[in-house]
């Protein structure tokens, strides 16, 4: 077997398998349009060992949830099977699978040994007779079993839709209790899928808008700690925190890190007037980007650091603009009517997710880099604040319901506008922030 | 004053604005003349027109704004220069200023938007002859409504200036 990839909790490796000729792969070509959801089957992983065996359900039923979850998948139901999968090696009865329509098929094994814990699976595209892809197991602690199922997950997904997975992926976030006119906020941490929260701070003090590095270890936020807006940057594994230096009498606000985690992007209000800054986070100098009497906030790198998209009400109404990193006249990219708000860049780098406020709606809508084909993904009271997939297909949002009673939870949407669906949270939930694929 | 004078009365002024908080104005208007119906005057209470809750309810502690806007409306010019008054007479007091905004808005602009509050109420008391070392400001941009529902009603007090009182430490 060839090891791929090896780290402390988490290690992979390809099952030898003879290798087989293709036709005709299984695929599906995500696109603009409506698309019926691909039905596949994924019968209960077979337990190699009896302590196994709780986790072979739970870990089939997670990579279940994941490929439905999505919207392009459609999963056929255990009671409709004719062939059974006792055996991980034993040969597909593509026949049976066909009767039922299963065009994917997806078997796994899993053994436990001690406190290590192991899953095999092969992908079978059932209508070519072939198996789609290498059969690969993955190696962990039985405690990372559902990391383990986002994994296979993830590999389904995108050696049928010839895109990068999500599954194995984290969301920061402001847990919210309470009425509105007394919010308690505290910085929570979570799978992508609601599941496993941890809380990272307490609910003494306000907290806005965290966001991941680069390589996901550490979350820049918000915090009122201090009496004032000022900027906090978290070690997520140690859930240590620093405040970034700013200056006595002003206020900062809406961090972003630079793709190389290096730089900080943020808004500094001072007398009144906000303005955006660039921080070398670790010598603590600041450089003064824009320089105007109007509102420049919520900034965004683009995924090659080169240039920064940000809000700014310099035109009388917020609306997006471009720069360089280096300085220069920033450029307006939206054009429609409305108010726009907390753009950001796509981590493939062809689309910038914003806020749009139009004849007292909200929407999260996406357009290309230049600002055309703008297209609004969803409606609502109030939507606000998207963060993208690490795949650059699905985006996440608050949406606050109005009223005394109004209450923030966390919404995905794919970004065709396809598939709009709450994130399940213990608490009310706002400002989402989706880390990179974890390694 | 001693800081740890100034301190006790701080104490004061928080538990005076605990109370209110849910009703701002409940007391203003009848209750700012000079002395209770048979003339004594109850320290620290809203009829000592050197105590902080007169200051809160017969000064009036806020000015408020029109969607989107921070210039100030005549209105909100004359409760400034109320204040600016009381600040000028009451010196062993220090102000800070909180601007918010109503909730129609994203939370970052709503930050921007409420400093920019803030910072037109400040400006105006400078003009006015308080000293700026005695006026911080803060942004609370959407986070601490003081009315829940969602519309005009509620939103035209929660797009405010809030003159919060505090000790004056700067001596």
């Amino acid at each position: 077997m060839m090891k791929l990839l090896t780290s402390i909790f988490l290690g992979a490796a390809l099952l030898a398998v003879p290798a087989v000729a293709q036709n005709k792969p299984l695929r599906i070509e995500i696109t603009e349009g409506v698309i019926e959801p691909l039905p596949f089957a994924a019968p209960d992983f077979v337990p190699d060992t009896p302590a196994a065996a709780q986790y072979a359900t739970q870990l089939s039923r997670v990579v279940a949830a994941d490929l439905t979850g999505t919207g392009l998948f459609r999963e056929i139901p255990a009671n409709a099977y004719i062939s059974q999968v006792s055996s991980f090696d034993a040969p597909i009865q593509y026949a049976d699978w066909k009767a039922i329509n299963a065009q994917a098929l997806v078997t796994g094994g899993v053994s436990v040994s001690g406190n290590t814990l192991t899953v095999r699976f092969r992908v079978w595209d059932v209508f070519s007779d072939t198996e789609l892809g290498n059969g690969l197991q993955f190696t962990g602690t039985v405690d990372g079993w559902r990391r383990m199922a986002h994994k296979v997950a993830d590999q389904v997904y995108s050696r049928i839709t010839g895109e990068g997975g999500y599954f194995d992926s984290r969301v920061v976030f402001v847990s919210e209790s309470g009425p509105k006119n007394e919010r308690r906020k505290r910085l929570a941490i979570m799978d992508y899928d609601g599941a496993n929260v941890q809380y990272l701070t307490d609910s003494s003090s306000i907290v806005l808008a965290p966001r991941f590095s680069p390589a996901g270890d550490r979350v820049l936020y918000t915090s009122y700690e201090s009496g004032v807006p000022r900027i906090y940057v978290l070690d997520v594994g140690a859930v240590q925190r620093n405040v970034l230096p700013t200056q006595e009498g002003t206020m900062s606000f809406a961090p972003r890190f630079s793709p190389d985690g290096r730089n900080v992007v943020y808004s500094l209000a001072r007398g009144g007037n906000t303005d955006l800054y660039l921080m070398d986070i670790n010598s603590g100098q600041s450089r003064q980007l824009t320089n105007a009497p109007s509102i420049e906030t919520a900034p965004s790198f683009s995924p090659d650091g080169s240039q920064i998209v940000f809000e700014s009400d310099r035109s009388g109404t917020p609306q997006l603009y471009l720069m360089p990193v280096t300085g220069g006249e920033p450029r307006k990219i939206s054009s429609g009517k409305g108010r726009y708000g907390t753009p950001v860049w796509s981590p493939r780098g062809d689309l910038i997710a914003f806020t749009k406020q139009s004849q007292g709606r909200f929407h999260i809508g996406v357009m290309r880099t230049d600002g055309s084909e703008e297209r609004l993904l969803t409606a609502s009271f109030l939507d606000e604040g998207p963060t993208w997939a690490p795949n650059g297909r699905v985006i996440m949002f608050t949406r606050e319901t109005q009223g005394a009673q109004g209450r923030a939870t966390l919404y995905s949407v794919d970004i065709s506008g396809r598939n709009l669906r709450p994130v399940r949270t213990p608490d009310g939930a706002s400002d989402p922030a989706w880390s990179p694929l974890q390694k | 004053m001693k800081v740890s004078s100034k301190l006790a009365a701080l104490g004061l002024v928080l538990a005076v604005a605990a109370c209110t908080n849910t009703s701002p104005f409940a007391a203003s208007g009848g209750d700012g003349g000079a002395g209770g119906a048979n003339g004594s005057v109850e320290p620290g209470s809203p009829s000592d027109p050197r105590s902080p809750a007169y200051f809160q309810q017969a000064v009036g502690d806020r000015v408020l704004f029109t969607v989107n806007e921070s210039t100030l409306t005549d209105t909100a010019k004359a409760t400034l220069q109320g204040q600016a008054d009381w600040l000028l007479q009451n010196t062993d007091y220090a102000a800070r200023i909180e601007g918010h905004a109503d909730e129609q808005g994203t939370r970052e602009y709503n930050l921007a938007l409420g400093a920019r509050r803030a910072n037109a109420a400040r400006e105006y008391l400078i003009s006015r002859g308080v000293a700026g070392n005695r006026i911080t400001t803060v942004s609370y941009g959407k986070e601490r409504p003081i009315e829940i529902c969602s519309q005009e009603a509620c939103y035209a007090k929660n797009r405010r200036a809030v003159t919060v009182l505090v000790a004056n430490v700067t001596g």
